[in-house]
């Protein structure tokens, strides 16, 4: 793997992460500054009405919001750095970070079960129905796609929970005891529904378009079996914009946890963001915002990087 | 008569949805049977019956009459979102795909940063700016992210119909640069632009009720995401408030989603 890296290849990684990096920091300062930008006073949020002037006093000091915003943003950018990301309004003995991995697992646990929900029908369905565009299978593939992105996850959730959790019986109900994966299936669906539709769209368009080119008609005409020529020769090109798509889609992805964790009341990143945006506990607020800009950035890094495997053509692009 | 239905089955059902949506949100709240925040505690989570043709939910309020009124927030909302994503958007797109270089980076910069961050994220954090989220600050944050769809679309039009020769003879001419795309880049961008917009409608209806699900709606308004979410709090005992209220989101978004694709066919011959 080293021995392939080039020097050209070596300057366009470190570009690319230095890129990601800069975003990074860029996203960080907007959300330091929007959110200072809050009419809300924190201390009265978190002291009630009910407070003196001295204990609200107090707890400025505390929280360092008495001194100037400079000032504010050096302690927050150093916060960032060490890795704490501050403390919580709420609950002053805690990291915003030890707040955040608690959570955190349950949140990439259900966005990776999504998307294998996601692929796991949108690849099948987009390759049956490219390999059989304007028949039966097609217009079955279609319809199912287009159902898919029209019903909104704040409906399929409870739909899911009436159909499998109370007629059926069949998976946990919300607020069950969530230590067995079943608990884990209706929640996947919930937000992989969506994704499945467009990447299966997606799918079938790539798909359509790898079959029509010329060495798919000479690898039929060499006689390499249909099933074969489908997954080997035209599925591994057709992913190229497929993948591109899936990236773009990761907004949507991170979205549809944030919803879903909230019907199915599941721990997670966007329970605690919600939370947190309610109580006005800003050094949470801006943790939950930092940690998703790392992580959209970090998989877009991914994606680019990973485009040289599938194609080799882009390395370097 | 065998015209008529012949016609009838070209028509397509989503639009059919669409001029409904329209109808309803504008007389809806004349003909609700009952005011949407009348509260009638004897009569809580009622199911279907002749005097509540949905039911009752929270606090006794008729669904269907909550549902009429809901039809016209979420058509303002939408409206009025798409409407301003529109105009900024072209405006934005057109600007950097004509003039090129820098005004094209920082355009199309900021148009990736936006469209690929969570779209709620970034909504919860421009409602996180005022105490009290009301509706134009909800049509704010929408169109914070709405403008991009738009943007692009203009801004790869403007590229190409730059190079075209009837821009080009304008250019020679002397045609001021403003004149150039008022009169000859903009008018060719019509027919995309509806299409994406009648998609975009069904795109912000789904937002709005996104977060008023979450709770970060407009305070009094009724809204169908608010009143999914009291439906799904009570979801195990009384599901024909979500049902109902989810149904309402559902049927709306497909609606435009297919009209938009419909428009698509028939106003863009080569996708034929």
């Amino acid at each position: 793997m080293v021995r392939m890296m080039s020097p050209g290849l070596l300057r366009y990684l470190l570009g690319r992460v230095l890129r990601a990096l800069l975003t990074v920091v860029g996203l960080v300062t907007i959300v330091f500054l929007l959110v200072r930008l809050i009419p809300g006073d924190p201390v009265e949020a978190i002291l009630g009405d009910q407070a003196g002037p001295e204990e609200k006093a107090e707890l400025r000091r505390a929280l360092d919001l008495d001194r100037p915003v400079g000032q504010q943003y050096l302690s927050f950018l150093g916060d960032m750095a060490d890795g704490s990301m501050g403390t919580s309004f709420r609950r002053p003995d805690r990291s915003v970070w030890s707040m955040m991995r608690e959570v955190l697992p349950h949140t990439i646990v259900l966005a990776i079960a999504a998307l294998l929900v996601a692929w796991s029908v949108a690849i099948p369905l987009g390759t049956i129905a490219a390999a059989r565009a304007g028949r039966g299978w097609d217009k079955i593939a279609s319809t199912v796609a287009v159902a898919g992105l029209a019903i909104p996850n704040i409906w399929l959730g409870p739909l899911l929970i009436l159909a499998f959790g109370v007629k059926l019986g069949w998976l946990p109900l919300p607020g069950d005891d969530l230590a067995g994966p079943e608990a884990l299936i209706l929640p996947a669906v919930t937000v992989g529904t969506a994704f499945a539709a467009v990447l299966t769209r997606q799918t079938r368009a790539a798909m359509i378009e790898v079959l029509a080119q010329q060495y798919i008609t000479a690898a039929r005409a060499r006689g390499v079996p249909s099933v074969p020529l489908l997954l080997r020769h035209a599925l591994r090109n057709a992913m190229l914009p497929v993948m591109t798509i899936g990236a773009a889609q990761l907004g949507a992805l991170l979205s549809g946890t944030i919803v879903t964790e909230k019907i199915f009341e599941r721990p997670g990143l966007g329970t605690l963001f919600l939370d947190a945006f309610f109580a006005r506990d800003i050094p949470v607020v801006q943790g939950c915002v930092l940690i998703i800009a790392v992580i959209y950035v970090v998989v877009n890094l991914v994606v680019d990087l990973a485009y040289g495997v599938v194609d080799p053509r882009v390395r370097l692009s | 008569m065998k015209r008529v239905r012949a016609r009838l089955r070209r028509t397509p059902i989503g639009l059919g949805i669409v001029i409904c949506f329209f109808v309803l949100a504008l007389v809806g709240p004349w003909i609700a049977p009952y005011d949407p925040l009348m509260i009638d505690l004897l009569h809580e989570y009622e199911p279907p019956s002749w005097t509540h043709l949905l039911g009752t939910g929270d606090n006794g309020i008729d669904i269907l009459s909550a549902l009429l009124h809901g039809a016209r927030l979420a058509a303002i909302v939408s409206v009025v979102v798409v409407g301003v994503s529109v105009v900024f958007g072209t405006l934005l797109g057109t600007w950097a795909g004509y003039v090129g270089r820098l005004t094209d980076h920082v355009i199309t910069g900021i148009a990736d940063l936006v469209q690929a961050f969570p779209a709620i994220v970034l909504n919860i954090a421009i409602l996180a700016l005022v105490a009290r989220p009301g509706l134009m600050h909800l049509i704010v944050a929408l169109a914070v992210n709405g403008w991009v769809l738009y943007a692009r679309l203009a801004r790869a039009e403007a590229l190409t119909l730059r190079e075209r020769e009837f821009v080009e003879a304008a250019r020679a001419l002397g045609v001021p640069t403003h004149q150039i795309l008022s009169r000859h880049v903009v008018p060719n961008l019509l027919g995309p632009l509806v299409i994406q917009a009648t998609t975009g409608l069904g795109v912000v209806i789904l937002a709005e009720s996104t977060l008023s699900f979450l709770g970060l709606g407009p305070g009094k308004a009724v809204s169908w995401g608010a009143l999914l979410d009291q439906g799904t709090s009570v979801l195990l005992r009384f599901p024909h408030v979500a049902l109902f209220s989810g149904g309402a989101i559902a049927v709306t978004v497909l609606g435009f989603n297919l009209t938009g694709d419909w428009l698509r066919d028939r106003l863009d011959p080569r996708l034929r």
